[in-house]
């Protein structure tokens, strides 16, 4: 799949645009069980946040102890509200987070039931799905890690070169991207620098990080590896960067959907399933 | 009002019925035995992974006196609701006894008084509840292992069964009852120790008054309180509903190192 400036012999272009090969079979197939993993962790994550919707910073945090984020709900005369608060701010949010409808009646809930695995309240079963996950996740994540570094996939293609990481060259993308002017012809054949510095931050931080929060929310491994509670400055905070780390996973899905919507769904999606992308082959670009 | 199902209350009431399927049918699978079996391969791997990762002594972290929560919550049974437990509450558990059965070479009946006079650890240890919170506690109490050791194991013993004071859920069959159970690996751990002491007083009742036990290992339902009775088994399997403790009847993971 290695793009090049030569057309290979297996690319045919038919009516001004080529078929290039753009993801591997081992990309796609760790994409695919990626987005399985990370949607069942999300919502079953959702599902085990709501047992103590308020994450706490330090070693401990219980009920007595101050929070810094909460998803509360507040007596409102005959009903509940929901109050999301951050540090000093707080915000009613009656209906999504804090309280939201349950078989019909408003009541208190850190996220609603769409939003979580299993939709009605069960910590034993949410909990059950997020770790058979997460064990699936991180064998994945580490087939995919294996496969980047000896394949020459990070090399290749995530790693940004030196001339797209100058300043004029990352501003000229972004007002690009901002004007949904994507790359067309030989400059689509990679990745820019935004998809890769955007990627690169998601496998080998954001990632990572909630792996590594993950593990140190487990009592055990917590007195194997005493080291990597330290490193989030205790228990609590790293739940707190667990759950920021996700909200940031979050954003990134919901930018990568929106930029596999306006940049063509149909030839992304089919360089995602079958590998073959269609690129513009007169190489016009606009 | 006419009966009519003009195109959008059709639109509407398919609507209303697609995305109610579609939330049943996310939680079939929740539901379902297979696929909780299936699921259930993550604490199996998760079991088997810290056994190979955490030497059977090592230690959960130690906090010191300026880490103690200012309040340590009491979560669960805050009281026992029992005549039994109220009588041994009033005599300030003179009469309590901690019976040790089951398969040892000398079953033992061991008062308040008995236990403090055995070798004590003390320890400040983070409990980590399976809700998400966590609170810094200072536990003093008799190391479990001895207790075992003045029992004298039989060969085929393999986990220790908790039965507690607390009926945690009023059921017919009894099965509401609190209890939890672990293996010799965390029975033998130098940080399990039997607790009647917190935070340099005795035990509170809201925190399992008079003995609780301490697995520092493990979240915060393994850590049963108010104690009556020791059982040694070879397997938990006839106990109530068969899955080792209260919570772990209830679909929470007996291994509880995560």
């Amino acid at each position: 799949m290695t793009p090049s400036a030569t057309q290979p012999a297996n690319e045919i272009p038919i009516r001004g645009r080529t078929l290039i090969r753009r993801h591997s079979l081992a990309v796609r197939i760790t994409h695919w069980i990626n987005v399985l993993c990370i949607s069942v962790l999300i919502m079953s994550g959702l599902q085990i946040f709501n047992a103590h919707p308020e994450l706490y910073w330090g070693q401990y945090g219980a009920d007595a102890d101050p929070s810094i984020i909460s998803l509360g709900a507040e007596r409102d005369g005959e009903t509940v509200k929901g109050v999301t608060r951050i540090g000093d701010l707080s915000f009613t949010t009656t209906g999504v987070l804090g309280a939201s409808i349950i078989n019909g009646e408003l009541r208190p809930r850190g996220f609603p039931t769409w939003a979580t695995l299993p939709s009605y309240r069960d910590l034993a079963e949410g909990r059950r799905w997020h770790f058979f996950f997460a064990w699936l996740f991180v064998i994945n994540g580490v087939v995919y890690l294996l496969y980047g570094f000896f394949a020459g996939h990070f090399r290749r293609d995530l790693a940004p070169r030196k001339s797209e990481l100058s300043p004029g060259h990352i501003a000229h993308e972004v007002i690009e991207h901002a004007r949904l002017r994507f790359p067309k012809g030989e400059a689509a054949r990679n990745y820019n620098v935004l998809q890769k510095l955007a990627y690169l931050g998601v496998i080998f931080v954001l990632l990572p990080a909630m792996v590594m929060t993950g593990l140190t929310m487990s009592p055990g491994m917590d007195a194997a590896l005493p080291w990597l509670v330290d490193l989030f400055g205790g228990r609590q905070s790293a739940r707190t960067i667990h759950f920021i780390s996700a909200s940031l996973i979050v954003a990134f899905i919901l930018v990568h959907l929106a930029m596999v919507l306006l940049s063509g769904v149909f030839n992304n999606l089919r360089s995602m399933i079958t590998g073959r992308y269609a690129i513009d082959s007169e190489g016009k670009s606009t | 009002m006419s009966s009519i199902l003009n195109r959008r209350r059709f639109l509407i009431g398919s609507g209303v019925a697609a995305s109610a399927g579609l939330l049943a049918g996310c939680d079939i699978l929740p539901g379902n035995d297979t696929v909780a079996d299936i699921l259930g391969l993550g604490e199996k791997l998760t079991m088997a992974s810290q056994r190979f990762l955490l030497s059977d002594q090592a230690l959960a972290r130690e906090f010191t006196e300026a880490d103690l929560s200012p309040v340590f919550k009491s979560n669960g049974t805050h009281k026992p609701d029992s005549d039994e437990y109220d009588a041994l509450l009033a005599n300030g558990f003179a009469d309590w006894r901690l019976e040790v059965s089951g398969l040892v070479t000398q079953p033992l009946s061991l008062s308040l008084a008995d236990l403090k006079a055995m070798p004590a650890r003390t320890q400040i240890t983070r409990h980590d509840c399976v809700e998400g919170w966590s609170a810094i506690g200072q536990w003093t109490g008799v190391p479990l292992g001895l207790v075992l050791k003045a029992a004298g194991l039989k060969t085929n013993a393999r986990y220790v069964v908790f039965h507690c004071a607390d009926e945690y859920e009023q059921t017919l069959d009894g099965s509401g009852q609190y209890y939890e159970s672990i293996d010799l690996v965390d029975a033998f751990h130098p940080q399990t120790i039997l607790a009647y002491g917190m935070n340099g007083k005795d035990l509170p009742v809201e925190n399992g008054a008079p003995l609780r036990l301490r697995v520092e290992r493990q979240l915060g339902y393994k850590q049963a309180k108010y104690l009556m009775r020791l059982e040694i088994v070879e397997s938990f399997a006839n106990f109530y509903r068969g899955k080792g403790g209260f919570w772990e009847d209830r679909g929470y993971e007996w291994y509880a190192g995560v």
